[in-house]
């Protein structure tokens, strides 16, 4: 496929877009990157996307896929020479599905509530219920990976990419927030396979330096503050 | 000899739909049906993180979640496809089932269950995700085309629980002059021979979704 074939409006610091970046490589697909930013939408994104006005959207032969959950699923079913992404088993197929929701709809919005928490105690309550996620998550991962290394078996799937694709939040709003998340005692399948996700030559260079994002995240704080400040 | 029991309630959108796919393909299955304020020990075995309906189990093997629970069906019974072949009409087609349970339910629910200022401020909000919808059912019998798809079941709560809700409250979301599309779409979907055997009585969610408008309504603080 010509590279101009497939475009993928994104932004850096977004997991949603890095997620579609990871298929896009596991495919060995040529796309060319149109970074958005967030202030100033561009008028193919608006187009492209009139429901949400949000990145990560595909653009394939002129048409335009949104949501990442929904795109890295499309990528699977058009590129089916390229590893495959979502498991052939049905109920293995639903399994996968059940906890990419979980994560989006769950885990992740308590996350992005800790980055901007402030206070001991406020901070001390979510990070529990997120831990109590990580715990499902490892019993998850065992009975996903049946022994091997990724949620997907011996290969990267669509859960390593739909979960791994929060890594990089999650190791800054541990530095911002000051604690731990996943750790060797209590979720040493995840912190493994962390290690290993990472260093996956599909996922290198995909997701942000920790403190490139958490960079990012003191100057969103910095600003919320300021809009909010009396005047 | 597959095995399938479906546990849900007799009234939610997200149990409907299931219905509506089980019948579509015609499976063989038994119905459980919950009393959420009691939930039973099986419910909450099958569904630990949610303890949520509806709930599917097959052969022993259980999956929660509407949409996930659609797929798992499709995946498996390959009678009567729910989705299209064409990979980019299928991407179509779950993003706007996506969008009704991340948009459109709840942005008609907030209509619902408010009064006075906080519902002129939704009526607007749902509207407009209405309006997105009915561009899609441009040309279109269906959202599914000539016959119902993931789409339709989807959304065809509405279909069902729109005239509950004008009758509870007044309000008509889907006026005929607004959306001619999505009205003409309420009715032909009401017509469907499989859909019409498994709708709920009339009465009966009247009665269920005015104590439960009620109970939001009194919940409310006064400012």
């Amino acid at each position: 496929m010509a590279k101009s074939d497939v475009k993928l409006l994104g932004a850096w610091p977004s997991p949603f877009v890095n997620r579609v970046q990871i298929a896009l490589n596991l495919k060995s697909v040529d796309y060319e990157f149109q970074e958005e930013k967030f202030d100033n939408k561009s008028e193919l994104l608006l187009k492209s996307n009139p429901v949400h006005k949000k990145v990560p959207v595909l653009i394939h032969n002129d048409k335009p896929i949104c949501e990442s959950l929904i795109i890295v699923q499309y990528l699977d079913e058009v590129w089916t020479s390229g590893p495959s992404i979502l498991p052939s088993d049905p109920y293995d197929r639903a399994t996968a599905r059940f906890w990419a929701a979980y994560v989006d709809d769950k885990w992740f919005p308590l996350l992005k509530e800790l980055r901007t928490t402030e206070g001991e105690e406020a901070k001390a309550e979510i990070s529990k219920k997120l831990k109590e996620g990580l715990v499902l998550l490892e019993e998850a991962f065992i009975k996903c990976s049946k022994g091997k290394g990724f949620f997907g078996g011996e290969r990267i799937g669509y859960l390593d990419i739909v979960f791994g694709s929060f890594l990089g939040w999650l190791k800054a709003v541990e530095k911002i927030a000051g604690l731990k998340l996943v750790g060797e005692l209590v979720t040493p399948g995840l912190a493994a396979w962390a290690e290993r996700f990472c260093s996956h030559e599909a996922v290198k260079g995909v997701i942000p330096e920790t403190d490139r994002l958490v960079e990012l995240a003191k100057i969103i704080q910095a600003r919320l503050k300021a809009q909010s400040a009396p005047k | 000899m597959s095995e399938v029991k479906l546990f849900r309630t007799w009234s939610s959108p997200y149990a409907l739909r299931i219905v509506w796919a089980l019948e579509l393909k015609g499976i063989d299955y038994e119905t459980i049906f919950e009393d959420l304020s009691n939930k039973s020990q099986l419910l909450l075995q099958y569904n630990p993180v949610h303890k949520k309906v509806p709930v599917l189990v097959h052969n022993g093997k259980v999956i929660s979640e509407s949409l996930v629970i659609i797929e798992y069906i499709e995946d498996t019974w390959k009678d009567t496809p729910l989705l299209p072949e064409d990979p980019y009409e299928r991407a179509t087609a779950r993003f706007w089932a996506k969008f009704n349970d991340d948009k459109l339910l709840p942005s008609i629910w907030q209509v619902f269950v408010t009064q006075g200022k906080e519902q002129e401020e939704a009526i607007p909000v749902a509207t407009e995700n209405l309006s997105f919808i009915e561009e899609d059912l441009k040309g279109k019998k269906f959202f599914g085309g000539q016959t119902i798809g993931l789409v339709d079941i989807t959304i065809g709560w509405m279909a069902n629980l729109i005239s509950v809700f004008i009758e509870i409250t007044g309000i008509n979301l889907i006026d005929a002059d607004k959306f001619p599309l999505l009205f003409g779409w309420m009715q032909n979907f009401s017509d469907v021979p499989v859909i019409k055997e498994s709708w709920p009585p009339h009465d009966k969610l009247v009665i269920k979704f005015r104590a439960i408008r009620e109970s939001y309504l009194s919940a409310d603080v006064p400012k």
